[in-house]
């Protein structure tokens, strides 16, 4: 563990990455209770330019709603989103992948082309059908980025599985008789557990763009502000009104660079071959 | 807030600037001041009165854009809005109406009410022709009559009350009614009953006739070709009924799906006339200030569209008065009209729009009082129930609208929850009475009874259906109002009775009344006569001239 934390802090982007993830985080939780006012309040006249009053930092947009607060309560939910979506989708790939590769023949043949199954529906068409269909709430939007982003966990646990499956101590796990659940869960799991993780966090920034592109489209969940439906709410008025569209555009840009950026660290913490070669 | 950069001052100033050119005009020709005044009255309020200074010109195209796509022509078979747009210059109905609406002649040019105004005699309009050649006479009109009672739901409803149809010679029409029916005359305007031509359709199959493709009417406008998802042509008629028009020689309706390619198409010259509800309110003010562009609110009267929240009278919270009168002091209406429909309209202040008739503004008043809410809600025993609320999917305005009165409602303490869906489903859910709160906006046609009472006499309850009494309001009284209102004569009676039943409407909130919407035209200034009448663009082009 002190080993991967030194690889992760040697890298740049890592770094930069986990200060963005921090800061986004940390605004997420502590924001609303520093900037009590809800963003839906209109506070100020509409259309108020950003750096014009110190009440309203970046101004306000087409009914005069604080924009600076919309960022604030936005991040919760923009991260909140990501989180929880990325979560649940492992909790259905991990599972379906490491069973997969494990077992192989016919349950392979099976969960397989019932990943694919998902996997040939374009992704975003997918997420809006099902949250047009389930009605635009918090809850939909969750499930149905879950259930579009879990495939490619699928794979590729089912890839790292199936390499595993052969290797020595997994073949003398399996001649002391230990039960495969065991095998999967204690042997094979910890093991392949590297890429998933990578693969996680770059998973989170896509949950966050395709909630922003969602509610960007409208199928936001009306009762909650997001950056997402703020640039789609403001993007009609651009002309107008740039600021409305771009301070969130902004931080849905940063916080997705994050991730990014914290995968790539990652992955040249987890990677072997690669922390290997730093030593 | 009245300053920044949104519409009403803008049009006000437009409409200064143009009186003050007029006024110029006027002085020179040394007119005396009273009529210079009224004059200028007239100029600022944005009716046609450059004609006043100005001889029409002969010939031009006009390109306006019509929005959505029509789903067909036949006005007698299809009564949406832009099919009514397009077809009001292809047909015709007997009579139009001015912005006081006042009936005025078109195909019928004189009319008279018998002594118990139970017979209505129409004198026809002689030398009119189809688009065809075939003369237009009283057999058209008796055939109109029975194709629309199938075809057209309000034409049906309104012709209930008449008891038989006669032509005694080719250019008369006696309407008999079963008992006198004030707003008879209002009923007659070319989207309400087109005349349609009996040579082509009588002994035919009316939904499959070839005709509804390329419809014949009397219009100023005949119809030439129609390229689907590109645009509708329409082309001068040579032999149309009145002298010297149409002055214009085509008109291409251009059909442009997305909202913001309309306001750019306007913006690079591809259209000159921007209908209203054509482009986003937010979009109006920017518009508006590009040069040589007018912008008028006017032609609307007719259907004067009055906003409002239905509020499920049934179950919870809502059934009680108190918090329903709250909701309307809750709410800030002049923020609605000034920030989202960037200053066009007018607060309602009651069931009836100001435009229609009996109109009365005596009545309880409900301006915005935040603290008056709260302690009508606190009075009521609210307790922060759950109200759930209906936004109308009818693009980014209505969406806005949604989440400032779901604020307004929120800062006096009430919890509600917006539900996100689309028009079919919000129809469903408030034909199914499955809502608490929801938006809509009806039109009103011009009369208490054809357009208000529908909407609060208790035999108009019916699940299923969605622009009838949906909020389940029952009051005895005000169903004996309106059946009375509809047939007393002489029109001081029906002012009285209609007056009283705002007052009490007014008193109970039924539903929450929003505004009185406005839908600004907007078009170049070369564009004249465009709007001359209550009906507005839908009433055709026929007065329209092309300034060069």
């Amino acid at each position: 563990m002190k080993q991967f934390w030194k690889s992760m802090l040697k890298s740049p982007s890592g770094v930069i990455g986990l200060v963005i993830l921090l800061v986004a985080v940390s605004v997420a939780v502590f924001g609303p209770m520093l900037f009590p006012n809800s963003p839906w309040r209109m506070v100020q006249r509409p259309f108020l330019p950003p750096f014009t009053l110190s009440t309203v930092p970046l101004g306000t947009d087409a009914l005069g709603r604080d924009i600076f607060a919309g960022m604030i309560f936005g991040a919760r939910v923009s991260l909140l989103v990501g989180l929880v979506s990325t979560l649940a989708a492992l909790i259905v790939g991990v599972p379906i992948g490491a069973m997969a590769g494990y077992f192989g023949g016919k349950v392979d043949d099976a969960l397989m082309r019932f990943t694919e199954f998902f996997q040939t529906i374009p992704s975003f068409a997918l997420a809006i059908v099902l949250v047009a269909i389930l009605q635009p709430s918090i809850y939909s939007i969750v499930a149905s980025i879950a259930v579009v982003s879990w495939p490619p966990v699928a794979r590729l646990v089912r890839g790292e599985v199936l390499s595993l499956r052969t290797r020595e101590y997994v073949q003398a796990a399996v001649v002391t008789g230990q039960s495969n659940s065991w095998i999967i869960l204690r042997e094979i799991l910890p093991n392949a557990l590297s890429p998933v993780i990578v693969l996680a966090s770059l998973m989170v920034a896509t949950a966050i763009l395709l909630e922003s592109s969602l509610s960007f489209l409208g199928l936001g969940d009306p009762n909650l502000i997001s950056w997402g439906y703020m640039v789609g709410a403001g993007r009609t008025v651009i002309r107008q009104a740039w600021w409305i569209t771009v301070f969130p555009g902004i931080a849905i840009l940063i916080s997705v660079l994050g991730l990014n950026l914290i995968g790539e660290g990652l992955n040249d913490a987890l990677n072997p071959r690669l922390s290997r070669e730093g030593r | 807030m009245a300053d920044g950069d949104w519409d009403g001052p803008t049009v006000a100033l437009r409409a200064r600037a143009r009186a003050k050119r007029f006024r110029l005009v006027l002085l020179e020709k040394d007119y005396d001041m009273p009529k210079r005044v009224l004059l200028g009255l007239l100029l600022v309020c944005g009716l046609a009165a450059p004609a006043l200074a100005q001889e029409p010109k002969t010939g031009g195209v006009i390109n306006a854009v019509i929005q959505p796509e029509p789903p067909g022509l036949m006005l007698a078979q299809v009564q949406n809005g832009p099919t009514q747009m397009v077809s009001g210059n292809i047909f015709e109905g007997l009579l139009r109406y001015s912005p006081k609406l006042e009936p005025l002649p078109e195909l019928a040019e004189s009319w008279s009410v018998s002594e118990d105004a139970k017979t209505y005699t129409f004198k026809l309009k002689k030398g009119v022709t189809w688009h065809d050649g075939k003369p237009f006479t009283a057999a058209d009109v008796l055939f109109s009559m029975e194709m629309l009672k199938q075809t057209h739901a309000r034409a049906r409803t309104n012709l209930a009350q008449v008891d038989k149809i006669e032509t005694p010679d080719q250019h008369t029409v006696v309407f008999t009614l079963k008992q006198p029916f004030g707003p008879f005359l209002g009923i007659f305007e070319v989207g309400s009953m087109p005349m349609v031509p009996k040579h082509l359709y009588d002994g035919t199959d009316w939904k499959t006739n070839p005709y509804n493709n390329a419809p014949i009417g009397t219009g100023p406008f005949m119809f030439k070709e129609w390229q689907k998802g590109s645009f509708i042509r329409l082309v001068k008629n040579p032999n149309y009924h009145e002298k010297g028009k149409p002055y214009l020689d085509e008109i291409y309706w251009q059909i442009i799906p997305d909202a913001a390619a309309r306001s750019v198409a306007y913006e690079t010259g591809k259209v000159d006339v921007l209908p209203g509800g054509s482009v986003e309110n937010f979009d109006v003010p920017r518009l508006s200030k590009l040069k040589d562009t007018c912008v008028t609110g006017a032609g609307w009267e007719f259907f004067s569209p009055l906003a409002w929240l239905w509020l499920n009278n049934r179950q919870g919270p809502l059934a009680d008065k108190r918090v329903r009168q709250a909701i309307m002091y809750a709410i800030d209406r002049d923020f609605a009209k000034d920030v989202i429909w960037n200053g066009l309209g007018k607060v309602a202040t009651g069931p009836s729009a100001s435009t229609i008739k009996y109109y009365t503004d005596d009545v309880k008043k409900y301006p915005y009082d935040p603290a008056k809410a709260k302690a009508l809600l606190k009075e009521a025993g609210y307790k922060g129930e759950k109200i759930r609320l209906l936004p109308l999917a009818y693009g980014e305005t209505w969406q806005r609208w949604g989440e400032a009165v779901k604020q307004n409602l929120q800062d006096v303490g009430m919890t509600i929850e917006t539900i996100a869906t689309d028009v079919a489903g919000g129809n469903q859910k408030i034909s199914d009475w499955d809502y608490d709160i929801a938006f809509t906006y009806l039109y009103q046609y011009g009369d208490p009874a054809l357009g208000v009472g529908r909407n609060y006499i208790s035999s108009n309850i019916a699940k299923g259906q969605v622009f009838n009494n949906v909020e389940g309001y029952s009051n005895p009284e005000i169903d004996k109002l309106f059946a009375e209102g509809a047939v007393a004569t002489p029109d001081s009676k029906r002012k009285e009775i209609y007056e009283k039943a705002q007052k009490i409407l007014v008193e109970d909130v039924p539903v929450a009344w929003m505004l009185e919407l406005q839908f600004p035209t907007i078009m170049r200034c070369k564009v004249k006569n465009l709007i001359t009448t209550g009906i507005g663009v839908n009433d055709g082009f026929k007065d329209a001239w092309l300034d060069k």
